[in-house]
């Protein structure tokens, strides 16, 4: 398992790469460039291109990416180019936040989830069922911006229960409540929305194991269908789901920056929309790069807990 | 003659599908002796799996006893609550099933599936549970039981994973034992060494054995008394001895006639039963094999033969209406039998 | 081996060079383990076969899961090359033929597979089906192609009217003859079948047993025949060759075999199959114990050591050969 492991680790390192450079080219095709968010009537072509040269926008693209890489190496991941912040402590205030609503969201999805999934499951073709089948493929279909706007509207706007965005209510010291009320919309929309898929999951999971031999053995010992379902039938239909969450934190990455923006939630899906329209290269870089880490980290996640549960697999 | 430990009597046994009543089981009657084995034989769809479920009521959510009655030394099965029943199953009945490799649970080790049965039947603590499952494994001759017993299924092989399942069904010292197809899907020197072992605990203990296959070779090792079913009916039904030496029914003998023997000389053909099972929409009138049979005649095209016994012998009953001379004094030999 | 060798068939001695040539076939599946995915080790599933299959003769290979007969029939199909080792199909080296050649003998042999349930693509009629070889090849136009599906659905039982249904509409029995149909389409000189019965009910065994030794006078077939029902392999083989472990323990006539079995693990085999007469139950049987070794760590010496009721020192030591007789065994101490 140990070399497992380490074979899996060896491996990220040129995907990461290759991510990166990716990442870099993407961002320096599209159109624009950092200088423009300065431009204003006063400003002379000779302070474009001084502020051009400063920023090592004249270099070609390899020079650029290298020069990034290496800082990348030694721990630097640069300035902001609008607010000159470094990028590290920038981006780390912003992980935190965004941390706390990826993992509530997926909390909240498998919540939702797992039990409805079951139930949908052993009683299959039923009105339950139907209800069911009908609440995910809503989930799937909804955009998170709808779902965002209209709940913003209703919770906050008519009903007045709940805040309207951010995380803190302004003005006053945050504290733990104060953070909850702010994390339950944004949260449960992010949530409702992987819920939906999920279902799916482990419905189709649970009555792949709803047909298997060793439930016969269960039930021909005398238990209980209540055990034979949740204990004998569950931990088997557990292990692929397992599996999908792995497949759900790059979704939930997505998911997090549109439900950040409609929400004013200050996590990295905020400060990357931010990022994307000033241009703001080093950012994008070292965002782009933290969300790969977690997919490689969340898939290797993933196989590690898959041997951890199944004791059929061994990985050599 | 002892008290019948099972008996079973006009059994029918029924599912709902999308295309209405599927009768599988149209009637089956049969009982049993502590201590000993009968022999279910017949090929895929003739009923005999659903009569074993039938008796373990595992019949799921569209099956259900139309008619007939299940007495397990005097307790009557089918009217049973779901919960008093479940009492019964890994109790007083068990039941091993065809696919070893894939009866076990793979999530749980043996012995956690071993313990959990032991505990639920039998009210042992933990530590008391656990000691008795290793030597169950260690009487269904599983080498260095105390270790296998933390293992997980998939470390065993099919023939061992067999063993389990049959230490399993006699922890709790069964009244009767079915076992459903047990050795189908094993190799033929690992199914020698389960049938011997089947033999030998037998003759240890009163459990009496059902044994389901569509291996005629099989029950002549194995059972003491043989039923054949044919589309959902018993055809036949003799000790196995007279059931190989002087079978009456024609599928009987359509049936070991399409062996091929080891002992004998090689054979320039092979019998073989012309046709195949009709299907329940095709399902004849009269006799049910009337299509396949050799014999046939006009009685059996229209009139459904009755299930009775033949040269005065009690307990050997065909269901075919060639022996139907025998009928009259047959019957006069039951009546008479009554009032003794 | 001797190259040719007389086999008698019906009376009748014939001298014949054999159809395929079995030399020294192995067929290995490596075992990866370690960061760098090494390859530390093999499951031998085929370690080392010599024999030949003679035109018009019915040779069976019978052995328990994981001998490597099955593997054996396909690496012979080329279905699965083989690691090692020869395959010669009338004299031609069949790892060296190319192209066109090598498609003109894959229809000189073809295979009966197992399960009549999955090997039908359930997506195409059966008239389809069978009509896909003959158009496949460019043997015959879609006229003549189905002509002949006509007359081969007639010669294996079914109809005509069965061209136009699909697989899953017929019964186990059904779609195994339409299995023998697709293989007789290309006139093959070979047939493997590989445990063509072994999913069937008892009576449509038989039925299909007779049916295949029918079409073999008719159309004078050479059939490897694999399974693991020592009667169905009585009645149908003129030649048995029981494998074990990747190996060949012992090859002889079918009758030679069964009467006079020289090899221990042939005498196991025979004994412990359950014979269906209630009077030879209490026979005496030599049931051995343990499961059988892993093809990816065998025994040392020879492969049955660990489970042989009368096994010697020098069995763990030296692996014995076949020796080059009509009725070869492997053993240092062959019984009668």
């Amino acid at each position: 398992m140990f070399q497992y492991i380490i074979r899996r680790l060896l491996i990220a390192i040129p995907v990461l790469l290759g991510v990166t450079i990716f990442n870099f080219l993407i961002i320096n095709l599209a159109p624009g460039n950092p200088v423009d968010m300065y431009i204003n009537p006063d400003t002379t072509q000779a302070d474009i291109d001084a502020k051009k040269e400063a920023l090592g926008l004249n270099d070609p693209i390899y020079i650029q990416y290298f020069r990034w890489l290496g800082n990348l190496l030694q721990g630097d991941f640069g300035f902001s180019y609008t607010t000159y912040e470094p990028v590290l402590d920038l981006v780390l205030n912003r992980v935190g936040p965004t941390l706390l609503l990826m993992s509530t969201a997926l909390i909240i999805a498998y919540i939702i989830a797992i039990p409805i999934g079951i139930l949908s499951a052993t009683k299959q073709y039923s009105w339950i069922d139907y209800l069911t089948t009908t609440f995910s493929f809503l989930g799937v279909s909804i955009p998170n911006f709808f779902l965002g706007l209209g709940s913003i509207y209703v919770f906050a706007l008519v009903l007045n229960i709940l805040p309207t965005g951010g995380m803190f209510t302004l003005g006053s010291n945050g504290g733990f409540m104060d953070t909850l009320f702010h994390l339950i919309m944004p949260a449960a929309i992010l949530g409702t929305g992987i819920a939906g898929s999920t279902v799916r999951y482990v419905r189709s999971s649970m009555l792949e194991v709803l047909g298997q031999d060793y439930l016969r053995t269960a039930r021909a010992k005398g238990l209980r269908e209540f055990i034979v379902t949740n204990k004998h039938g569950l931990k088997n239909a557990l292990i692929p789901i397992i599996t999908i969450i792995g497949m759900e934190i790059p979704v939930l990455i997505g998911g997090a920056v549109v439900t950040e923006q409609i929400f004013q939630w200050p996590g990295l899906g905020q400060l990357t929309i931010q990022s994307i329209s000033s241009r703001d290269y080093p950012t994008l870089m070292a965002i782009n790069f933290i969300a790969a880490l977690a997919v490689l980290f969340s898939n290797l996640l993933t196989d590690i807990l898959y041997a951890v549960v199944d004791p059929r697999i061994k990985y050599n | 003659m002892g008290q019948n430990i099972l008996e079973v009597d006009k059994l029918q046994t029924a599912f709902r599908t999308d295309k209405g009543e599927v009768v599988s089981v149209e009637e089956v009657t049969f009982q049993l002796q502590p201590g000993e084995t009968i022999g279910i034989v017949g090929e895929s769809g003739c009923g005999k799996s659903v009569t074993s479920l039938s008796i373990m009521r595992l019949l799921g959510k569209h099956g259900y006893i139309k008619k007939g009655s299940i007495n397990l030394s005097g307790k009557e099965l089918t009217k049973l609550t779901e919960a008093e029943m479940r009492k019964v199953r890994g109790n007083e009945i068990s039941m091993i099933f065809q696919e070893p490799m894939t009866s076990l649970n793979p999530v749980f080790t043996i012995g956690n599936q071993m313990v959990e049965l032991i505990r639920l039947h039998m009210g042992l603590n933990a530590k008391k549970a656990k000691s008795y499952a290793v030597e169950m494994l260690e009487k269904v001759g599983i080498p260095r039981a105390e270790v296998i017993i933390d293992e997980y299924p998939h470390a065993l092989s099919g023939g061992m994973r067999q063993r389990v399942m049959i230490a399993m069904a006699l922890s709790c010292k069964p009244k009767l034992l079915i076992a459903d197809e047990p050795t189908t899907a094993l190799d033929v020197t690992i199914q020698a060494q389960i049938l011997e072992l089947m033999k030998s605990l037998k003759s240890e203990s009163e459990t009496a054995i059902m044994m389901i296959t569509h291996d005629l070779g099989v029950i002549a090792e194995m059972a003491d008394k043989v039923i054949v079913m044919y589309a959902g009916q018993v055809v036949e039904e003799a000790d196995v001895f007279t059931l190989f030496d002087e079978p009456k029914h024609p599928y009987t003998k359509g049936l070991i006639d399409s062996i091929p023997h080891l002992e004998y000389d090689s054979q320039e053909k092979l019998y073989s039963i012309p046709g195949s099972v009709p299907t329940l929409q095709q399902m004849p009138k009269g006799c049910r094999f009337h299509t396949r049979c050799p014999h046939v005649t006009e009685k059996c095209i229209s009139d459904k033969p009755p299930h009775i016994c033949i040269d005065n012998k009690p307990d050997h009953k065909v269901r075919c209406w060639l022996y139907e001379a025998n009928q009259q004094e047959g019957m006069y030999k039951e009546e008479r039998e009554v009032h003794v | 081996m001797s190259v040719e060798m007389s086999l008698e068939k019906d009376g009748i001695f014939k001298e014949l060079s054999p159809l395929v040539e079995i030399q020294n076939l192995k067929k290995y599946y490596p075992i990866k383990k370690g960061i760098l995915s090494k390859t530390v080790g093999h499951v031998k599933a085929v370690d080392g076969l010599n024999f030949s299959i003679y035109p018009g003769e019915t040779i069976s290979l019978v052995g328990e899961s994981g001998c490597g007969k099955s593997t054996t029939g396909r690496a012979i199909v080329k279905l699965d090359p083989p690691t090692d080792g020869k395959v010669l199909f009338e004299g031609k080296d069949m790892a060296t033929i190319q192209n066109k050649e090598l498609r003109k003998i894959r229809t000189d042999m073809q295979i009966i597979f197992q399960d009549p349930y999955s090997s039908l693509n359930p997506r195409k009629r059966i008239g389809d089906l069978l009509a896909e070889p003959l158009i496949a090849h460019q043997l015959a136009t879609k006229e003549e192609a189905n002509k002949k599906v006509d007359r081969m659905l007639e010669i294996v039982g079914l109809t005509k009217f069965h061209k136009s249904r699909y697989p899953h509409e017929f019964s186990g029995g059904q779609r195994q003859r339409v299995g023998i149909a697709r293989a007789l389409m290309l006139n093959p000189k070979l047939i493997v079948c590989d445990e063509p019965v072994s999913a069937l009910d008892v009576s449509i065994q038989a039925q299909v047993l007779n049916l295949l030794k029918d079409l073999q006078k008719e159309f004078n077939l050479t059939y490897l025949f694999i399974a693991h029902g020592l009667g169905a392999v009585k009645y149908i083989s003129d030649r048995i060759a029981v494998m074990y472990l990747g190996k060949i323990v012992e090859i002889g006539k079918t009758e030679e075999i069964f009467k006079n079995p020289k090899h221990p693990y042939t005498k196991v085999l025979l004994s412990a199959y359950p014979i269906p007469n209630p009077h030879l139950r209490n026979r005496e049987r030599i049931v051995v114990e343990g499961d059988v070794p892993s093809p990816a760590n065998p025994p040392q010496g020879c492969r049955f050591h660990t489970r042989c009721p009368m096994v010697q020192a020098i069995c763990k030591e030296k692996e014995p050969l076949l020796n080059a007789t009509d009725h070869s065994v492997a053993c240092h101490f062959p019984l009668n």
